[in-house]
């Protein structure tokens, strides 16, 4: 990126400086360690110089905000023309409280909505089945029906808000029923805007929340993508996630690599399927961790963005300019928040979330403090989100566009987090892509290697993180008005069932769930026939064990 | 005198799916000399309860994140006494609230590990309980 000459100009400068000014000062002041390295262990240099990014072309690697490869970001204004969209992940017991907590965080200034499903939502059981014991309205919010999703929205106008919903293995289920309650609002689906995460792959590697077997898995995501295209064309089909694989351990690279490649087999899958990857490629979005090492996330997210564009281009050959853009939400990083001294987790979250800011992220969840302890309270939440809102209004850094592009360091890391992400890439290639190189365990495998070594060197002491293993207090005072749930939800829900299956047109219901199994075995779109279920009040649980009797389940191999 | 190395069952009951502490503690507890049987994912109380008698473990070792624990734990401690197996030492981990502790460590359960718990102290308890 610069003149030959002044590079080798100031090498030659760093060498002296080296050999004179630096000597002196090591031989009398030690550094703190041999040596420097990221929290996902990338070596840091001493000092960076215009040496390291001499080998950076500007036009090529960086480019201006809003063109290709988009590393300065996808939009030409970024925050002086929209601030990012501030989506508090929430959700929990039933629809009626989760309904509450949505409009209290929208009347906070929050800009759009993010459901947290429970775990027999997210697993296709119903509220009464024997494996949703003690499960229902924990970790989010419980859905059993259309009848449970009316009341979830119930008073929040869908053309106006936008919705993300965590939802993976039902995802094309959930979405038939936001469709059925926007179609009751009297809204056109053309209008909705909104996400559902969709996103199988990692579940196998990393989440846990699967139903079915990769193939039937990988249909249903390409019917969604199909169908969005002809009817919801505001709707982010899948949200391709390396947020749960960065929780489950693994470094910043594998975060870029093992999500890209997750990108790459269902962009395979997609055009498999007779998609045109222009039809589809534009609604695709991501979902990535911002972790502690503040710099090092900032050159992931900006890697991240140029790989895709790169690999969209090249590998795939895309041609419109929004298939080549990596839109992205970011959560702060659940595993960083600590059950010690919690209040310390406001400030972890501010760097995180400045991290993912100075990254050009598209839109942003902030942890609670008390994360590690309980589901967050309504105070702790209303301290997250205070968070973006003064890193948008307050600190300055949505001034002017991806500030720290041009920083020697920033620049060499955002290049060696590519290089690194994209080998990776080759060798997930060479076991036959993501599908087979989770089926073998590889990812897992890589994923756990990663998770126990910053396990060992956090108990080596190698690592501080403050008030674990150091700075500790003697005695933590607990914090108060911890989020308890309603145990008495689970019986509530299976009352409601009772009575839903009590009043429904039992005809229509079952004549929807044979037509689904029809669809099922025939190999056409999905979609349709899902959402004829769900207008029908069908629940969760009847169409997933409809399409479990057709594609079977998924029987992962236990890897540690 | 014991000559087998202690028997270790690590188990996921509920539906949750965060297995990173589970992993961690299952090799952890192996690269300590112990034998250690992972169950994977969405185990039920009867299906852990079985296992561990099957295996004749020593100790089994739960983890939960989702909140069901106070639900989960103590159906296993039952189940553990009705087929006369209240001699497995049963430890818990994950994302527990305090004021949940003191009722589960009367169901039976030994010991509840929280985040930030380093592997080497529960390796320590389990060396510490298990006679030999």
């Amino acid at each position: 990126m610069y003149d030959e000459r002044l590079v080798d100009e100031i090498r030659e400068r760093k060498g002296e400086w080296e050999e004179g000014t630096l000597k002196k000062v090591l031989a009398r002041f030690p550094e703190r360690k041999e040596d420097f390295k990221t929290l996902s262990e990338l070596p840091v240099g001493r000092v960076y110089t215009p040496v390291d990014t001499s080998e950076l072309d500007y036009h090529g690697d960086l480019g201006m905000p809003g063109e290709y490869p988009y590393t300065r970001g996808i939009q030409p204004t970024m925050y002086r023309g929209r601030l990012w969209t501030m989506r508090q992940y929430a959700g929990f017991g039933t629809a009626e409280e989760s309904n509450k907590r949505y409009k209290y965080l929208l009347e906070q200034g929050q800009t759009g909505l993010s459901v947290a499903f429970d775990l027999p939502t997210q697993i296709g059981f119903d509220s009464d089945h024997a494996l949703a014991e003690g499960e229902v309205g924990k970790v989010g919010v419980a859905i059993d029906s259309l009848a449970d999703m009316e009341i979830l929205f119930a008073g929040i106008p869908l053309d106006k808000v936008s919705t993300s919903m965590t939802i993976n293995a039902p995802a094309a289920i959930l979405l038939a029923m936001y469709i059925a309650v926007a179609e009751k609002q009297g809204v056109n689906p053309e209008k909705l805007k909104g996400t559902i995460q969709n996103d199988i792959l990692k579940e196998y590697a990393a989440r846990g929340t699967y139903i079915f077997p990769p193939q039937p898995s990988m249909r249903l995501i390409t019917d969604t993508f199909a169908y969005c295209a002809a009817h919801l064309p505001n709707w982010n089909t899948i949200s391709i996630s390396g947020y749960h694989i960065r929780e489950a351990g693994c470094t910043a690279v594998q975060e870029v690599a093992f999500t890209l490649a997750d990108g790459i087999a269902y962009v395979e899958a997609a055009i498999e399927a007779g998609l045109d990857v222009d039809n589809f490629a534009p609604r695709l979005s991501f979902f990535f961790n911002s972790q502690m090492d503040l710099l090092e996330e900032v050159a992931k997210f900006r890697a991240a963005r140029r790989l895709w564009a790169r690999i969209m281009k090249e590998r795939f050959g895309a041609q419109n300019p929004r298939s080549l853009k990596l839109r992205f939400h970011t959560q702060t990083a659940g595993c960083a928040l600590t059950a010690q001294q919690p209040d310390n987790n406001v400030v972890r979250v501010t760097l995180q979330a400045l991290a993912a800011v100075l990254g050009g992220t598209q839109s942003l969840h902030t942890n609670s403090r008390d994360e590690a302890l309980a589901l967050p309270s309504e105070d702790s939440v209303r301290i997250a989100l205070r968070t973006q809102q003064i890193i948008a209004h307050e600190s300055g850094v949505t001034n002017t566009i991806d500030p720290l592009a041009g920083s020697y360091f920033v620049e060499s890391l955002t290049d060696e987090i590519e290089t690194k992400a994209r080998e990776y890439i080759e060798k997930i290639d060479a076991l036959g892509g993501a599908v087979k190189a989770i089926e073998q365990g590889f990812i897992q495998r890589e994923i756990q290697e990663s998770a126990y070594q910053y396990q060992k060197s956090v108990e080596a002491g190698d690592r501080v993180v403050v008030g674990v293993n150091k700075f500790q207090l003697k005695e933590e005072s607990l914090p108060k008005g911890l989020l308890k749930v309603d145990p008495a939800v689970g019986e509530y829900q299976k009352e409601k069932i009772a009575h839903l299956k009590e009043n429904r047109d039992g005809e229509a219901v079952a004549a929807a769930l044979k037509g689904l199994k029809e669809t099922a075995q025939s190999g056409e779109n999905l979609l349709p026939p899902i959402i004829e279920a769900a207008r029908a009040y069908a629940t969760i649980g009847e169409i997933c064990d409809v399409l479990r009797g057709v594609f079977g389940e998924y029987e992962t191999s236990v890897i540690f | 005198m014991r000559e087998r190395p202690i028997r270790v069952l690590i188990a996921k009951p509920g539906l949750d799916g965060h297995d990173r502490g589970a992993k961690i503690m299952a090799r952890a507890l192996r690269d300590a000399g112990m034998e250690v049987i992972y169950t994977g994912l969405r185990q039920t109380p009867e299906q852990i309860v079985e296992t561990g008698i099957q295996e004749d473990v020593d100790v089994i070792g739960m983890s939960i994140l989702s909140g069901a624990h106070t639900h989960l734990f103590p159906k296993v401690m039952q189940l553990l006494k009705d087929k006369e197996a209240g001699d497995i030492l049963v430890i818990g981990g994950g994302i527990i609230p305090d004021e949940d502790i003191p009722a589960l460590k009367k169901a039976g359960i030994a010991a509840i590990f929280t985040p930030g718990t380093l592997t080497e102290t529960v390796i320590d308890f389990i060396k510490d309980r298990v006679p030999r």
